[in-house]
This record gives C-alpha cells, sequence and structure tokens, in this order.
C-alpha cells in the first residue's frame, strides 16, 4: 500500500542524516563501543567515576586542557560536599583585581572561579605544544562524533605504527584518529593515577574514569533532561489517549 | 472570513467589543463554525502543527534572545551560558534547535501533501504562493538561527551559504561583502544574522495569516479533490477538527518529545560544539538535513553560477506548478500516472537528501546529478501527464463517497477505501 | 468506522468525564511549559554564585568608609567613631519616620553595613552629610542619621542593612 510506502519513507527521511552520518566516517577506525551509565532514557552519571574521573583530570590532562566551561560550584553536582569543593577551588592560583593600587594579583579560587586555563592563550599553547593546540575539554565529548566511544578509543588506542608509516616529527599513531597521526602522546598508563577508594587504575579503568567525567562536563543537565523527558512522555502518552477518547466520542455524534 | 456573519451571544461584554471590533465572529468563522469537507485524513493535520510549531519557535526563540549574546566573542560562550546556568536554559534552547528540525519535518509532509492531492490547483495558486513563501522564508531564518551559536558549523555554513552569491556574474563579490559587513563572515554578519533571525518569523506569522485568508476563501481541498457542493458535503471545524487537530499534537507531542529529551543531538553536527575558527574549515561540511536535496542539487551541477542557478531553481519551481499541470483532475488518487510519478519523485527527494548528506565524490556525483536530473523532470513532464493521462471516474460528491464509505466518521477508513478503488 | 460503531457515544457521564480530563490535562500540560519561560527570567546560577562576597575589614580605620559592590549595588562599610554610635543610640524611637533601634541595625556597633541605596528612588547618598551628620540623597534631599536611618525627606525607610555575618572579627560575609 502507499500509505505504508509513505511511512516507511518518512521514517527513512528522519533516519537518513544518521546513516549518512556513519557512513562518512571514511578511513578512520570504528571507536570501541563502551556500555555507559548516562547512556539510555533512564541514564544517571556513574558518580564514584565522574569523581575518580575529576582526579584524572586533575593529575593528568589539565597540564594542557582547560575545562573552562566549569566552575568549582559545579563540583557539587557530581557528589563532592561544599567543603570538598572548596578544598579544591584553594588549590588553584586565580587572577583577580584589579585592587585599590591598579594591580591585579592572584588568591586561591573559590567556588565561583572557573577552571583556571593552563595557557595565558592560544599562541602560548601551541608554543608549548609543538604546534599543535590542545582544545578545552568541557565540550569535547559533544564536540566529536562518536561521543564518548570515540574519546575513549583515543585514551586507549596508542600502538606502535604499522610497517611502512612514517611519523611525523613528535607524533603519534592512533588508528581511532582521523589520518591516524596526533600530536598528544599517549597520555595514560596504567598506574597514571593513584585513586584514594582504591579502585584498580589499569589504563582502561582511567580512561573510562575520565570520560564520565567528560561526559559530565560536557552536559551537566543530562539527568535533569532524562528525569524531565519521561515525565512528560508519560504525560502526554495519557494526555494523547484521552484526547484520542474524545476524538472518538465528537465523530461519532456525527451519524 | 468574509461575508455575513451569524453570530450571536447573550454576553454583555462580548456585545459591546463585537459592536466596535468583530473579533468574535472573526474567530466563530474562522475556527467554530468555518465549513470543512467531511472527509479528511491525518495527512490534514499538518497545516495546525505548523502553526503551532512557528508559535513553539517564536516563543522559546524570544525568552533564548533573553540570554543570548550575538557578538563574535561571546556567542558561543553565552550558548553555554544558557545551557548551564540559565534556570531550563538547556530544555529551551534544545527545544528551539530541535523545534526547527521538527518544523521543517511538518511542512515538508505539508507540501508534499498539497502535490499528492492537487492542492495547488485552480483556484488555490495564490494559497499555494504563499505556502512557497513561507517555505523560502523559514530556510533563510533557519539558515540565519544555525549561524547564531558560533560553532564550527555555523560558521563555515555561513561562510559557503553566502558565497553562493558571488556566483552572481559582476556585482557577485559587491553583494556577498555587503551580505558579511566585511571581509569574510565576522562580527557584522553574526550581528545582522540575529537581527534577521529575530524579525522573519514575526513576517512568516504575517504570511501564514495571508495563508490562512486565502485557505478559507475557497475552503480546504480534501483527499478526493472534488468541490464542496454544498452543505451536506461539511461539518463545522469545531469540535470535529480541533479535537483531531489537538490528538494529531498529542502524537507529533511524543515525537518531538522524544527527540528533545533523548536524541536532542541526533540531528545536529558535533562540530557545532567547537567554537568557530575561521583558520580551519571542517573536515565535512553538512547544512542541517532539511536543506540536503536543495545542496544535492547545488553541487550536482559542475559550474559555480549554473549550480546556484539550479539550486534556485528547483525552489522557484514550485511556483509554477500549478500551470506545469494540466489535469483537470486534482487528488492523485484518480490520476494512475501522477501517482506513480508523486512516489518516484518522493523517493527522489530522499536520494537528493541521501547524496546532500554525502561527500562529493565516486559513485556518490553521479547518483547526485541523476537524481537532480530526475527531479526537474517531474515537473517538466507534468504538462505532458495531463494530455494522455486517462484519470479514473470521480465520485459525485464528498457526502456520497462518504457514504460508500461505509460510515465518514472516520477519514482513514474512507481513504483506504478509495485507495482501493484508486 | 470504529468510531460510528461506538454505541456508548450517548452516554453523557462518560462523555463528560472524558472533557473534563481531557481540559484538565491540557491545563496541566500548558502550564508545565509556561512555567520554564517564567522561571528562565530567576536569576541564573552563575549569578547566584556571585550572590555573596566576603570584605576584609582590617584596613578600614576609625571613621573611614568603604563602598563595595554587592550583587550591582553599593554596599557601605563605615568603621563608626564613638560620638558616631552614641548619637544614634542617643535617638528615641519615637522620632523616627521608620523605627528602628541602633542595636538591631549594627551587629558590632562600630560596623556598620549597609545597602548604598536610598529608599526613595534608588540614587546612591552621599556619606557624612546632610543635617544628622549620616548620609544625604542629593536627588531629592532624603537625610540619614549616622545609623542610615531616615530622618528627614521623602525616603519612606531606612538604608537597608543586608544579611551578613561576621566570619573573624576581621571578615565578614555579604549576602
Amino acid at each position: 500500500m502507499f500509505r505504508f510506502a509513505l511511512i516507511s519513507a518518512l521514517a527513512a527521511l528522519f533516519i537518513m542524516p544518521l546513516t549518512s552520518r556513519t557512513l562518512a566516517a571514511g578511513d578512520v577506525t570504528k571507536p570501541i563501543e563502551v556500555e555507559w551509565q548516562h547512556g539510555g532514557p533512564f541514564g544517571t552519571f556513574d558518580r564514584a567515576a565522574v569523581q575518580r574521573g575529576l582526579q584524572v583530570y586533575r593529575d593528568v590532562c589539565s597540564g594542557c586542557h582547560g575545562l573552562k566551561y566549569i566552575a568549582f560550584r559545579n563540583l557539587l553536582e557530581i557528589g563532592l560536599s561544599e567543603d570538598q569543593a572548596k578544598i579544591i577551588a584553594a588549590e588553584y592560583t586565580v587572577i583577580d583585581g584589579p585592587d585599590d593600587e591598579g594591580e591585579m594579583f592572584e588568591r586561591p579560587g573559590k567556588l565561583f572561579d572557573y577552571m583556571p586555563e593552563p595557557f595565558d592563550n592560544e599562541k602560548a599553547a601551541r608554543a608549548s605544544n609543538n604546534g599543535a593546540f590542545p582544545p578545552d575539554l568541557s565540550l569535547i565529548v559533544k564536540a566529536r562524533k562518536g561521543g564518548e566511544n570515540y574519546i575513549y578509543s583515543i585514551l586507549v588506542g596508542y600502538m606502535e605504527p604499522p610497517d611502512g608509516v612514517t611519523l611525523a616529527e613528535g607524533m603519534a599513531y592512533n588508528p581511532y584518529f582521523p589520518n591516524h597521526q596526533i600530536a598528544m602522546g599517549p597520555p595514560i598508563d596504567d598506574e597514571a593515577v593513584e585513586y584514594v577508594d582504591g579502585t584498580k587504575n589499569t589504563k582502561e579503568q582511567i580512561a573510562r574514569d575520565v570520560v564520565n567525567f567528560l561526559a559530565w562536563t560536557a552536559e551537566p543537565s543530562l539527568e535533569a533532561r532524562k528525569r524531565m523527558g519521561v515525565k512528560v512522555i508519560l504525560f502526554l502518552i495519557v494526555l494523547t489517549v484521552v484526547l484520542y477518547g474524545v476524538k472518538r466520542k465528537v465523530w461519532a455524534k456525527m451519524h | 472570513m468574509s461575508g455575513h456573519s451569524n453570530f450571536q451571544s447573550n454576553n454583555a461584554v462580548v456585545k459591546w467589543i463585537e459592536y466596535r471590533l468583530p473579533i468574535f465572529s472573526f474567530v466563530n468563522e474562522a475556527l467554530v463554525v468555518y465549513p470543512t469537507p467531511k472527509n479528511l485524513n491525518y495527512w490534514w493535520n499538518m497545516g495546525s502543527l505548523a502553526g503551532v510549531m512557528l508559535v513553539v519557535q517564536i516563543i522559546t526563540g524570544v525568552v533564548l534572545g533573553m540570554h543570548y549574546t550575538p557578538h563574535a566573542d561571546l556567542a558561543f560562550d553565552s550558548t553555554e551560558h544558557i545551557m548551564r546556568d540559565v534556570n531550563y536554559g538547556w530544555l529551551l534552547r534544545y527545544m528551539h534547535a530541535n523545534g526547527g528540525s521538527m518544523f521543517f519535518a511538518v511542512v515538508y509532509i505539508h507540501i508534499f501533501r498539497g502535490m499528492y492531492y492537487g492542492s495547488y490547483k485552480a483556484p488555490r495558486e495564490l494559497l499555494w504562493w504563499l505556502g512557497i513563501i513561507i517555505f523560502i522564508l523559514m530556510m533563510a531564518t533557519a539558515f540565519m538561527g544555525y549561524v547564531l551559536p558560533w560553532g564550527q558549523m555555523s560558521f563555515w555554513g555561513a561562510t559557503v551559504i553566502t558565497s553562493l552569491f558571488s556566483a552572481v556574474p559582476i556585482v557577485g563579490e559587491a553583494i556577498v561583502a555587503w551580505l558579511w559587513g566585511g571581509f569574510g563572515v565576522d562580527q557584522p554578519t553574526l550581528n545582522r544574522f540575529f537581527s534577521l533571525h529575530y524579525l522573519l518569523p514575526f513576517v512568516i506569522f504575517a504570511v501564514v495569516f495571508l495563508h490562512l485568508w486565502a485557505l478559507h476563501v475557497h475552503k480546504s481541498n480534501n483527499p478526493l479533490g472534488i468541490d464542496i457542493k454544498g452543505p451536506q458535503d461539511t461539518i463545522p471545524f469545531h469540535p470535529y477538527y480541533t479535537v483531531k487537530d489537538l490528538y494529531g499534537m498529542g502524537i507529533f507531542g511524543i515525537i518531538f518529545a522524544w527527540l528533545l529529551f533523548f536524541a536532542p543531538n541526533l540531528l545536529g553536527e558535533a562540530d557545532n560544539y567547537i567554537p568557530a575558527d575561521p583558520l580551519v574549515t571542517p573536515t565535512h561540511i553538512v547544512p542541517e538535513w532539511y536543506f540536503l536535496p536543495f545542496y544535492a542539487i547545488l553541487r550536482a551541477v559542475p559550474d559555480k553560477l549554473f549550480g546556484v542557478i539550479a539550486m534556485f531553481a528547483s525552489l522557484f519551481i514550485l511556483f509554477v506548478l500549478p500551470w506545469l499541470d494540466t489535469s483537470k483532475v486534482r487528488s492523485a488518487r484518480f490520476r494512475p500516472v501522477y501517482r506513480m510519478l508523486f512516489w518516484a519523485f518522493f523517493i527522489d527527494c530522499l536520494v537528493l537528501g541521501y547524496i546532500g548528506g554525502q561527500p562529493a565524490e565516486g559513485i556518490f556525483i553521479v547518483i547526485g546529478r541523476l537524481a537532480t536530473a530526475l527531479y526537474f523532470l517531474f515537473f517538466l513532464s507534468l504538462p505532458f501527464i495531463g494530455w494522455f493521462e486517462r484519470p479514473g471516474k470521480l465520485p459525485e460528491s464528498i457526502a456520497t463517497s462518504v457514504l460508500e464509505g461505509g460510515g465518514g466518521g472516520t477519514p482513514d477508513g474512507a481513504a483506504a477505501k478509495a485507495e482501493d478503488r484508486g | 468506522m470504529a468510531d460510528s460503531t461506538g454505541g456508548d457515544g450517548h452516554d453523557p457521564g462518560r462523555r463528560d468525564f472524558l472533557y473534563v480530563a481531557a481540559g484538565g490535562l491540557g491545563a496541566v500540560g500548558v502550564a508545565g511549559f509556561v512555567w520554564p519561560l517564567i522561571d528562565q527570567m530567576n536569576p541564573s546560577q552563575d549569578v547566584l554564585a556571585l550572590s555573596s562576597i566576603e570584605v576584609d575589614l582590617s584596613g578600614i580605620e576609625v571613621g573611614q568608609s568603604i563602598t563595595v559592590s554587592w550583587r550591582g549595588k553599593p554596599v557601605f562599610i563605615r568603621h563608626r567613631t564613638e560620638a558616631e554610635i552614641t548619637e544614634a543610640k542617643a535617638v528615641p524611637l519615637d522620632v523616627l519616620p521608620d523605627p528602628e533601634g541602633d542595636e538591631a541595625r549594627a551587629q558590632k556597633p562600630q560596623w556598620l553595613v549597609m545597602v548604598g541605596v536610598c529608599t526613595h528612588l534608588g540614587c546612591v547618598p552621599l556619606g557624612q552629610q546632610g543635617e544628622y551628620n549620616g548620609w544625604f540623597c542629593p536627588c531629592h534631599g532624603s537625610h540619614y542619621d549616622t545609623s542610615g536611618r531616615i530622618r528627614k525627606g521623602p525616603a519612606p525607610t531606612n538604608l537597608a542593612v543586608p544579611a551578613y555575618i561576621f566570619l573573624d572579627d576581621n571578615n565578614i560575609k555579604i549576602g
């Protein structure tokens, strides 16, 4: 029937952009599939993993990568107490001012401060990183095709270049990265961080934790969104059923 | 919307207002007693849905405008500020972004419905024209809105689309510089796009008003495509179609909510979460999905000027559709050849959409050119179809057809029956 | 067709229930949609995060005032002299347009903390001026005393005292 054809075609119209996206991936290796607790309609962040990820970010990533959309007050959302967040904030130095003499001054971070940038500007970042610019990580999970899986794959995917591949100066080989040559050296090894909660610090565990953390920094509203979504859709289903009943009643009157 | 009103009220306030400004009788005629064909099917829900989406977009847009800063240095940050700090900011932004997609989806179905049932034919040519004008205004609005977050795809989409005008001979470069307000997409471009993005929806609103005015002169078309012959063919819009539209909105709302809450970035591009960088182009620039068919036509022609002409022609050819189609029969139900062609055209549009999302290389170029040729061939073949096609026998009236269908209550039933026959 | 076969179409009870249910749910839905549109205009999270400030008082000598910015408004912090304190405490409450004791306005008598916005129409008053040696608003001539209380002029109430606490002897947190 044409009706069926039309409906399936319309469905295709919606799905089309998705298929086109996956097909457009080109020569890049497909990222490793990982189960994320915050996936799916009922997903919530794995608080413990996100907190460990914060530690990984601070110990490993923050030397080169900023996190400029995250304020220390936001850490309360991942289960830190106000005192814990204050202590972390105070470990950072932020530039404030000008003071009454017109000078900028340094002071310990406070809850309303944002994560300080590792470099003063992009030029300084490139100068310290062999010409490459380490991107800000706040949105990295949303800013890369493949999202969490892609970031995770990059972190664990470093390997020796296969025969016949010559790396440019200062580059590392990573099959998950476009063109397979990445300016960032392997950032994480086994035991790269020492977890206080006793979690085994394998490379995979550390990568998973930091990706959990970055998924949160990319979309802190994720839990609120999904919670509201479930409620709204249930409400709409009830409303629609009632409206369908009303519609039937009204149209029955026609005869 | 015109003529004598039979609106009566005993309420003194209503009477007082009505005497000075007959707004109650106006609403009464437009939305309550408005005689509507008995046999409209669910494809006729799309008009009111589009109206609702326009209102949703305007409301959420005005609200987002309270927090957004149209400055090249601050646009991306203010968007993230909305997502992170503004109360329900994430909800409003995702609703607006995905609302655009839902709006286009509904309008596309609306247009295809009009084409299938011949709603563009006399005496509804101007109604059709106003619809195309709305569609073009929507495309302009959506394009400029997509630029506002000032991500990589915003910036490079703006660069590519505005550069289309450089194809114009002689004055092309001057036009582009005028559009940009500079030597590239930059702060002046962003600022004016914000201004126009805020303005155009209200222009759309005005054209929608004209669209409805024209609709109410000759009333809605219907799945049979035959004229209303008398009161036995119609039912009042309220409560029959108000409640049916509301039910449709419920179904639509569930789909919209699913997208909004569980896959808000599904139709977006990851690159747009990278702040705009005039020095680095993303490897694969694609417009939003609703532009893909036109984008495919643009790329199908290997000449810059003719590519642009082809793209605009694919849009503007819709204006002459009422005269290209020479058949006196409206509904495709009674037009066996046109019906086949319509579905071929529909699939061709999907293919173009798919090709538009692919890199311009290899087999995709060949398919894109073929699909572009078919797109225009569809329109150009219409005059001849009307000439040799032998349409099926039209029912005497809407009322008799509904009765034959075994009960007019469900347009589906009537439609299915008619489908079997046709 | 299913519609026309429904035999209970004449049952008014069920029909009314359906209409009421649909109307009620619709109203809930509209309210649910409208609330975010209203709430978005309330102070956002980053604004709320800056809603309290900490001020170091140690540098302020007796008889000096500083003005700090709090929530976009000036806050006067004055290290009052003994004379000012005595003067403020000596005023009988019944001569005040807005009766309020000095003890209620200053947690520690030597420190007066208040929002420097005239309660008349929002101008910023000038310090140590006016007929009561306190603050004077040049816009419409309101006179405040050494406790920031309105004494003369069109302003209806005393200068507002913000919520603040002493973190220690030399530091206060406003807000």
